[in-house]
């Protein structure tokens, strides 16, 4: 391929307004290498009383990746779409490249040389990849021209940098992390040589995450800026030069990856000390609680889901279910939790302390469950957790609010004591902002599932369900609903913990069970059992001698 | 049946099919876009209106199709300022616009010609008048090919051929021009058009305004062409019959162009056989009537299958992080 820079540079969409700062040359890139790629100085942003970001400065070397970390509303966000031109900087400069910049659009961030790749794809589902590359970036008035240019560009950007996708592929038809390869292209398209990547592995696999990482270092190599933005500490160890944390709209510290760790940084997000482990004492397991026995689930297209699960859950452990997402998890606890499938058909035999749960009909339903004493975390808290658009004192009574304590005259529910009640368990639940008028969707992802926890913890039930419980947390969240579990566990409860985070389930579990296509592969104890081994298992693979622990 | 009858349905569907096409497309610019728009039937109201009142006081049939245009685009403003600025309800903004043409073209047709709430009959030199094509006449004696050529594909109003013409132009526009593709795509995601750098406000005017102009003629044809002048209510519901045929197009040009059709020939098939005597069984007038309706009730109870609207339709868009 000839060299990408040169021609290409003067064929930027003629229709666009002019460049607030000319992207940079190859050679340019060269000699000025003491130049920062991003240079913010005394960045400042306000949404009324809320200060986002305060007097933020940050210079990040050209051909570096440079992490921010920071827990939810840190204003990590706020920052990156200030300089992507979605909000502007109340006080503050921005140099791109030594020259002052003035982003005041998208437009002109693009032009800058900035591309951003959000942590929700801005992209059209029913579009191909190729029209998604060309959007706003096409190169006059008829598609024609710009999508053949697109095509062979794209078949360029593909050597160089390892990003194969189909040109012609439909977005919904290709996973996640197409999608956000597409995403990079976009930016590519456009001569990025600064690239945002926000929270760039959340919906990703760690096999994907792993190949993203591979793809940010290609780009790395050929002297792109990339600035990525997580809250995940090993991605940070893992993946960048330097790093930057962001605490409560502050940018507290920058360091060089190298000399820094997990402990020190964890410290400076949260601000206090973070204890990275579970701390917990041995389990004392009691009577038997859960009995589960040839359970079988078929959805409603006729696949068999779960294929026969047999399964013991005693008082006072924490039975982990290791596990790909889709191979079983969910059904499992949503049969166990009241929400049977609409169509298809459950079949087995599920006993809570002796007594036989129904599997069908509204004597099996979430309430049924909850009257047994079982507590219900959903995998997905703002699709079955909360209801989003309800305040969180309601959200707080949801499933329990027939129950005769909240009743005045039969008629009414006392709004009164409930909200009351929320307050309390808000405040216990160390719930930000304590605020029982707030919407469940007005709360970051760690305090929505403190609100969901403290309504299913406070209960006090003899058996808990937690889907996926620090999915989309802060760090220090974590360590709180971590220790929140193991509380109720020492408290003589049974909890059938499923999650796709390994360390999670070996850190917090009595006991591992792993699952695979429906079927339960084999039990390990956490302290006799690797990730190298449940990796396998989670595989399908079971030749590691069939050592079946408890 | 002979070709003569068949062909007198046909004709009297293709001047049946020409409003509802209008308005179909019309719809299909501003959902693509998603805004959703219920407010198709009171434009095209309000614009037969003020093309008959404008060609009626100045003879010029012209004159009356521009007015009828910017009498809805003052309508498709008001709904872009309700639903895009102020990022209302557009089911609401559709129906208050709809309730807003039914009374206002009355009260001003009476007070301004004071003739029970319609405008005077247009004589022929302010209305819309067929067309005969080259050749029309000359080939009429041809078997078949002839009289289609000469009586259905000649002899039209100038709007007929616009609103053919108009279903290639938007398919062309939709699926080959750069402002077709992100009038699609801010119908479908406009988080992606605007962080593309594109303004999702002006995409969604321009389409709202094209709706306009589109239901404008369709208005002025029911005024100045199909009928001469403006009575009350003469829209009867065609712009919902569009709607309904843009959810059987699936959003498509071509398919609308089918769909309009087959909602044409339904009401032309009424007209022209009033009673039809099945010799055991006489099927009343009423029901013929009444048939383009219950298809439109058959079509939109879901028989048509799965018809997936434009993800983003009917949502104001907010900027988010």
């Amino acid at each position: 391929m000839q060299d990408r820079n040169g021609p290409e540079s003067a064929t930027r969409p003629g229709d666009s307004p002019a460049p607030a700062v000319q992207p940079p040359k190859a050679a340019e890139r060269g000699m000025s290498s003491a130049q920062p790629a991003i240079e913010l100085k005394g960045i400042s942003k306000a949404f009324g009383p809320v200060q986002a970001n305060k007097d933020i400065s940050i210079s990040v070397a050209p051909g570096t990746i440079h992490g921010i970390i920071g827990e939810n509303g840190a204003g990590k966000s706020t920052l990156m779409s200030i300089l992507y031109g979605f909000y502007r900087a109340d006080r503050g400069e921005i140099f791109i490249n030594g020259q002052k910049a003035d982003i005041t659009d998208s437009q002109a961030a693009i032009a800058a040389g900035i591309g951003m790749v959000f942590q929700h794809f801005k992209l059209v589902e029913n579009f191909t990849v190729l029209e998604n590359v060309i959007l706003g970036a096409e190169d006059g008035r008829l598609l024609r021209p710009s999508l053949a240019k697109a095509r062979r560009e794209l078949k360029a950007l593909a050597s160089e940098y390892g990003l194969d996708v189909d040109p012609d592929a439909v977005i919904h038809d290709i996973g996640v992390g197409f999608q956000q390869r597409v995403e990079i292209l976009k930016a590519l398209y456009r001569q990025a040589d600064i690239l945002i990547l926000d929270e760039p592995t959340g919906v990703l696999t760690p096999a994907e995450a792993d190949q993203l990482f591979r793809i940010l270092h290609r780009l790395k190599d050929e002297g792109k800026t990339i600035i990525l933005i997580t809250h995940k500490l090993r991605e940070i160890m893992e993946a960048t030069d330097t790093v930057s944390v962001m605490r409560r709209g502050e940018m507290v510290a920058t360091r060089k990856t190298s000399d820094t760790g997990p402990e020190e940084l964890a410290e400076l997000m949260v601000g206090r000390k973070v204890l990275l482990r579970v701390d917990k004492t041995p389990a004392k397991p009691g009577a038997d609680v859960l009995q589960i026995e040839d359970l079988k689930v078929t959805d409603e297209s006729g696949v068999l889901r779960l294929k026969g699960i047999d399964l013991t859950l005693k008082a006072g452990e924490i039975l982990g279910l290791a596990g790909v997402a889709g191979n079983g998890q969910s059904e499992l606890l949503e049969v166990l939790g009241g929400m049977l499938p609409a169509v298809g058909t459950v079949t087995g035999r599920v006993r809570m302390k002796g007594e036989v749960l129904p599997l069908s009909g509204a004597a099996g339903d979430g309430k049924a469950r909850r009257a047994a004493h079982i507590g219900h975390v959903p995998e997905d808290r703002q699709r079955a957790g909360l209801v989003m658009d309800f305040f969180a004192w309601e959200n707080i009574a949801f499933g329990y609010h027939a129950d005769a304590g909240y009743q005045r005259s039969g008629l009414f529910m006392d709004n009164q004591g409930l909200r009351r009640e929320a307050a309390d368990k808000m405040d216990r639940y160390d719930v930000r902002p304590p605020d029982p008028w707030l919407k469940a969707k007005s709360f970051s992802g760690g305090n929505q599932q403190k609100i969901v926890l403290a309504r299913e913890i406070e209960r006090k039930p003899s058996l808990l369900l937690v889907g996926q419980p620090t999915r989309g947390v802060d760090i220090g969240a974590i360590e709180f609903i971590h220790r929140e579990i193991v509380a109720l566990r020492d408290a003589g409860a049974a909890i059938l913990l499923v999650s796709v985070e390994l360390d999670e389930i070996l850190s917090l579990s009595d006991r591992i069970a792993v699952m695979f296509d429906g079927k339960i592969m084999g039990e390990r104890l956490p302290g006799e059992t690797d990730e190298k081994e449940l990796g396998l298992l989670m595989a399908g693979m079971n030749n590691a001698a069939s050592g079946e622990a408890a | 049946m002979d070709l003569a009858s068949i062909l007198q349905i046909l004709e009297s569907t293709i001047r049946l099919s020409t409003p509802l096409l209008l308005a179909c497309l019309a719809g299909l610019f501003s959902e693509r876009a998603g805004i959703f728009d219920i407010g198709l039937e009171g434009k095209m109201l309000a614009a037969a209106f003020f093309s008959a009142a404008v060609a009626s006081m100045t003879g010029s049939v012209w004159l009356g199709l521009l007015a009828g245009i910017a009498a809805s685009l003052v309508l498709s403003g008001l709904h872009g300022l309700a639903s895009i600025t102020f990022r209302g309800d557009q089911l609401i903004s559709g129906v208050a616009i709809n309730f807003l043409a039914a009374g206002m073209t009355v009260l001003i047709a009476q007070d301004w010609f004071r003739q029970g709430g319609r405008t005077p009959s247009l004589p022929s030199d302010a209305r819309f008048n067929p067309i005969t094509l080259p050749f029309a006449d000359r080939v009429a004696d041809v078997p078949v090919l002839g009289p289609v050529y000469s009586d259905l594909m000649s002899g039209n109003s100038i709007l007929v051929y616009v609103a053919f013409l108009a279903v290639p132009a938007t398919w062309w526009v939709l699926y080959r021009t750069r402002f077709g593709l992100r009038l699609r795509a801010v119908g479908e995601n406009p988080a992606a058009v605007d962080t593309a750098g594109v303004s999702v406000v002006a995409l969604r005017y321009a389409a709202v305004g094209i709706c306009g102009v589109l239901c404008g003629i369709a208005g002025a044809y029911l005024a100045t062409s199909l009928q001469a002048g403006f009575v009350k209510d003469m829209t009867a519901g065609r712009g919902y019959i569009a709607l309904a045929a843009l959810i059987f197009a699936k959003w498509r040009p071509w398919y609308a162009l089918w769909s309009c059709l087959l909602f044409g020939v339904l009401q032309a098939v009424a007209l022209r056989y009033q009673n039809i005597d099945l010799g055991s069984l006489v099927i009343p007038v009423q029901f013929m009537d009444a048939l383009p309706y219950i298809l439109t009730v058959v079509i939109l109870a879901g028989f048509v299958g799965k018809a997936i609207p434009p993800r983003a339709g009917g949502q104001p868009y907010v900027k988010e992080r």
